[in-house]
């Protein structure tokens, strides 16, 4: 049985019922992220005075590429995610709203595919 | 009562989030709170940039690698490097004392306080811990 007022319904407002795979996707997200940003501060601490073929070198073991492509999409995930939840709370205007999320999305994307194309570009390399 | 739905009072209630503003006063549980938002919209914006734009190099050959290291060892670059520093290592161990309050645990007052200050000691130590090992290296 529908509980809600057929007004709230013509308005469309509330729950779209999707709140909880995007908090599950936060936390899930940051789990991963946990081992992969401690190996990134490890890769950039240690190897960042490193001549670029020690990196080159770094970056042609595959098991690098894969920890360095699951960083990208994870990271760019939960900042999407994390984006989304502040613009929803800060931004009132509607139509902003939207082209904001929107910019977020096509923006966490962009990176993505650059950062991955980066990460294969390496993997052939080596 | 049901008559006092549409009154203007209504329409004007404060809208979430709002703990900024005239209706909380500024605490230390809040503060440490939007400071994990604006780290993580920080990071989204600049840490992403930065990760992305080195790799990028990186993967263009030594040419274009020398110039993003010369960008990021200029002194906005290392500016910029060490304002994420700080940021990624507060946003790790906030993040963490979040995970452990999503778990249902140390939610009471005095043991979210203890984990504020737990939190700002380990993010400021481990920032002075690598810079130094930064600048060690240079």
């Amino acid at each position: 049985m529908n509980m809600r007022h057929p007004l709230a319904n013509a308005r469309g407002l509330g729950s779209a019922k999707s709140g909880t795979s995007h908090w599950w996707g936060q936390r899930v997200t940051a789990l991963l992220l946990i081992p992969l940003v401690i190996w990134m501060l490890y890769v950039v601490i240690v190897y960042a005075n490193q001549p670029y073929q020690v990196l080159q070198v770094f970056f042609s073991h595959s098991y690098n590429s894969i920890l360095a492509i699951l960083l990208i999409l994870a990271m760019l995930r939960h900042a999407q995610l994390g984006m989304q939840v502040v613009i929803e709370d800060y931004v009132h205007s509607q139509p902003l709203e939207t082209i904001l999320q929107l910019l977020v999305k096509l923006c966490a994307l962009t990176g993505a595919i650059t950062g991955v194309l980066a990460v294969v570009r390496l993997a052939l390399q080596g | 009562m049901a008559t006092e739905k549409n009154t203007p009072t209504q329409q004007q209630r404060p809208i979430s989030p709002f703990m900024i503003g005239p209706y909380y006063k500024p605490q230390f549980s809040s503060i440490l709170s939007i400071a994990h938002r604006a780290s993580g919209v920080f990071l989204s914006i600049f840490g992403s940039l930065i990760l992305i734009y080195w790799l990028f190099g990186l993967s263009r050959g030594p040419v274009a690698f020398q110039q993003v290291m010369n960008n990021l060892t200029s002194i906005p670059g290392m500016l910029l490097l060490a304002m994420l520093c700080f940021a990624i290592y507060y946003h790790f161990f906030n993040g963490l004392r979040h995970l452990i309050w999503d778990t249902g645990r140390m939610l009471e007052i005095d043991q979210a306080n203890r984990s504020a200050i737990v939190v700002l000691i380990c993010s400021a130590g481990a920032t002075l811990v690598t810079l130094a090992i930064a600048g060690g290296l240079l």
